[in-house]
């Protein structure tokens, strides 16, 4: 009884402990937090408009019926994915720097797979209809359709992520060693299911034989090499906010390391992308229509073109950054590489996937799509609610990480919990 | 020190409760306004096919109410089911086809489909110039002189090309489209969640989107509906031609075969020998769009001359 009322207390003690860990901050923190807020309204505002309405309050027709929302999508989940690059190297090769922020790595995949799952969300025509979807409660085609797949792998995805983190954080807090053998296993799985959420989203288009640009059998493995350079570029560039802004350490060390992954990997994205172009444009077929339609224009139209050329050359630029260790070991030309790369890829793995594929339709006509403000503000809006979660994130494990938020018998009662 | 902690304490608790009660307001005043007995209904509809024949009665009596409320005009919802021993079969004759889009209006006005700010069509004829007929690359959607057919030019209907073994219904994550025993594929529109990965799956364009609230104009619904066909569409779902459901499991034609004015759109039973549909595969020279996606479609295209 006195050990229930004990615990009781203590978890009492952390809800308010974390409230306050969150409410109070740097005026730096307030005003990100309150920047944050005021895109997300107004990015809401917008979505109500457009459930009001209906789709038609956008840019989106029978001939491009997927757009901007799906283009975010599809990009994310390679962000989410990429936590998996972290969890590798620290827990199979016990890579000591990254081992201490693999923590925050798999916070940064669940607050990515929310934004996908959102992204979803605001796409759905009827979000009334929404519970069709799930099991047993109302008819989901599994394993029939992919998107079936889809919602299962990202939710348990969202789930294991979610899991790993706050048990090991739980353990921080009670300044234990976590149980390896019990924690292990999931580790161990959330590394082949993050290739499994790219490769099953990959599938989603790639299954369709009406969309010959999306039916090559090498956009799976076309889809893991972007992931795995737009999620860890993220990742270094918020390691680097997180050590400026928090006690936490992490060593430059572990970003060279993540970088010259990213080096492989894009070599690896060029080499692909490499192949099948050479694949289209030797052979020629009628099935080249949308790689000209994305690269040089079709019958006049080629509003991808100066988009899809700058996303080539941030990408090529980023991967001879990261190539030359000289360049990849100096923090200001790191940076300049990993931005590139998010941009480049989101642009290559977002839109430049997502509109050539309906584009021409296939009854050959050609909609040039553009998204407009509505569908620009509510993604906005969803991206700042991603970056909202993982802040707020951040700021209970943080202190948790280097122990200035503990149990309240390694801490004086006395004890300020302010952090910046 | 103390007296602050606790003042920073209770402030905080009554910060949160405070925005509990904020939240909690709104969803308050939305449930005690409460949403009238047939939209919950609605809402907790089932997917057509798992209904019980009592519910399907249930159902239908309260789509008619809520069309009757909405459209000022009685529908009568029909969910006969498929006749026995029926496959469906068309057949489209492109030698004669003038390119007129009398089909496309005659199909719209049967079929309830939405009349303006996107204007819902489920046939579309495609121009094309002498010498093109499978690349459709080169195809014209939009061509609009005042006379036609023009010389030099075919034209080719297309609509939903009823597959044996459709993609739609394969991708399709709820099930809320799927093969009726007579070979047509429907839609439960009261079921699909408006993915629209089904439209991406078509390699002929046969489904459309309800982008915007479907609107018809009161005198001119057609009030003899079916459940999975012609009835008014739900904002945001998907739907395609259907062959007029309504009509052929009643012994009558397709819209469209009956509005041809050259008379190159036939009809019939590929089951029975006798058929028209079975005389021209049988005799003519047939071919289906896209026969290597293995789609096996029921729509036949041949040459008379």
């Amino acid at each position: 009884m006195e050990m229930l009322r004990e615990t009781l207390k203590e978890t009492w003690r952390f809800y308010r402990k974390t409230l306050v860990v969150v409410a109070k901050g740097s005026k730096a923190y307030y005003l990100w937090c309150l920047f944050l807020l005021t895109i997300i309204l107004i990015g809401f505002k917008f979505y109500l408009q457009q459930h009001e309405v209906g789709l038609i309050a956008t840019n989106l027709t029978d001939q491009v019926s997927w757009g901007l929302y799906i283009a975010n999508f599809t990009y994310l989940v390679g962000v989410a994915a990429a936590a998996v690059l972290l969890v590798i190297p620290a827990y199979i090769y016990q890579f000591k720097p990254i081992k201490e922020i693999v923590v925050l790595g798999e916070l940064f995949a669940a607050a990515s797979v929310v934004m996908t799952i959102l992204f979803v969300m605001v796409d759905l025509g009827r979000l009334d209809h929404f519970w069709h979807m799930l099991p047993f409660v109302g008819s989901i085609n599994f394993p029939g359709s992919l998107l079936a797949w889809d919602v299962i792998v990202l939710n348990g995805y969202l789930l294991l992520n979610l899991f790993i983190p706050i048990y090991l954080l739980v353990k921080f807090y009670y300044r234990k060693e976590p149980n390896w053998k019990f924690i292990l296993p999931f580790i161990l799985i959330s590394i082949p299911w993050a290739v499994g959420i790219h490769t099953v989203t990959a599938f989603v288009y790639n299954g369709l034989a009406a969309r010959p640009f999306w039916n090559a059998s090498i956009l799976a493995p076309r889809f893991l090499a972007s992931a795995f350079c737009s999620g860890p570029a993220m990742i270094v560039i918020v390691f680097q906010l997180i050590r400026k802004v928090s006690a936490i350490k992490i060593e430059d060390r572990a970003l060279f390391k993540i970088a010259e992954l990213i080096a492989y990997a894009m070599f690896l994205n060029l080499f692909l992308l490499a192949a099948e172009m050479y694949k289209e444009y030797y052979s020629d077929t009628a099935h080249i229509a949308s790689f000209k339609y994305l690269f040089e224009g079709l019958h006049g139209h080629g509003h991808l073109v100066p988009w899809i050329w700058a996303a080539m050359a941030m990408n090529v630029a980023a991967f001879l950054i990261f190539l030359i260790p000289a360049t990849r070991k100096r923090l200001s030309t790191l940076n300049l590489g990993c931005i590139l790369i998010i941009l480049g890829v989101w642009i290559e793995k977002g839109p430049g996937f997502v509109i050539p594929g309906f584009v021409p339709d296939p009854l050959g006509e050609i909609y040039n799509y553009i998204p407009n403000l509505v569908e620009l503000m509510v993604s906005f809006g969803i991206w700042a609610v991603g970056a909202l979660m993982f802040t707020l994130l951040m700021k209970v494990a943080i202190p948790i990480e280097t122990g200035e938020f503990s149990h309240s018998k390694y801490q004086q009662a006395g004890a300020s919990s302010g952090l910046h | 020190m103390e007296v602050k902690r606790r003042t920073r304490r209770e402030f905080i608790r009554n910060l949160s409760l405070m925005a509990l009660g904020g939240l909690s307001i709104p969803l308050l005043i939305s449930c005690a306004k409460g949403y009238s007995k047939d939209e919950i209904e609605e809402f907790l509809q089932k997917q057509f096919m798992e209904m019980t024949e009592e519910e399907k009665k249930r159902v239908i009596a309260r789509l008619e109410r809520q069309y009757e409320r909405r459209y000022g005009r009685k529908l009568r919802i029909s969910t006969k089911e498929a006749l026995p021993d029926t496959l469906w079969g068309y057949g489209l004759e492109l030698s004669r086809c003038i390119g007129c889009r009398r089909c496309v209006y005659a199909c719209a006005k049967e079929n309830n489909n939405s009349r303006y700010d996107r204007q819902l069509h489920w046939i579309r004829v495609l121009q094309l110039k002498r010498g093109n007929l499978i690349n459709l690359e080169h195809s014209e959607h939009y061509y609009n002189p005042d006379l036609v057919p023009e010389p030099g030019f075919t034209y080719l209907p297309v609509q939903c090309q009823q597959c044996q073994n459709p993609p739609c219904v394969k991708v399709c994550p709820v099930n809320a489209t799927w093969q009726e025993p007579d070979g047509i594929v429907v839609v439960d529109y009261n079921w699909c969640i408006g993915c629209r990965y089904c439209i991406a799956a078509c390699p002929y364009k046969g489904r459309v989107f309800n982008w915007s609230e479907p609107n018809i104009p009161t005198e001119e619904v057609n009030p003899s509906v079916h459940y999975l066909g012609n009835r008014p569409r739900l904002r945001s779902t998907a739907d395609k031609c259907t062959f007029c459901i309504q009509r052929v499991r009643v012994g009558r034609y397709p819209a469209c075969v009956e509005a041809c004015p050259t008379g190159v759109r036939k009809f019939g039973n590929l089951l029975d020998p006798t058929s028209e549909i079975r005389y021209i595969i049988d005799r003519k020279r047939v071919f289906r769009l896209k026969e290597d996606l293995n789609t096996e479609p029921k729509f036949y295209y041949f040459f008379e001359a």
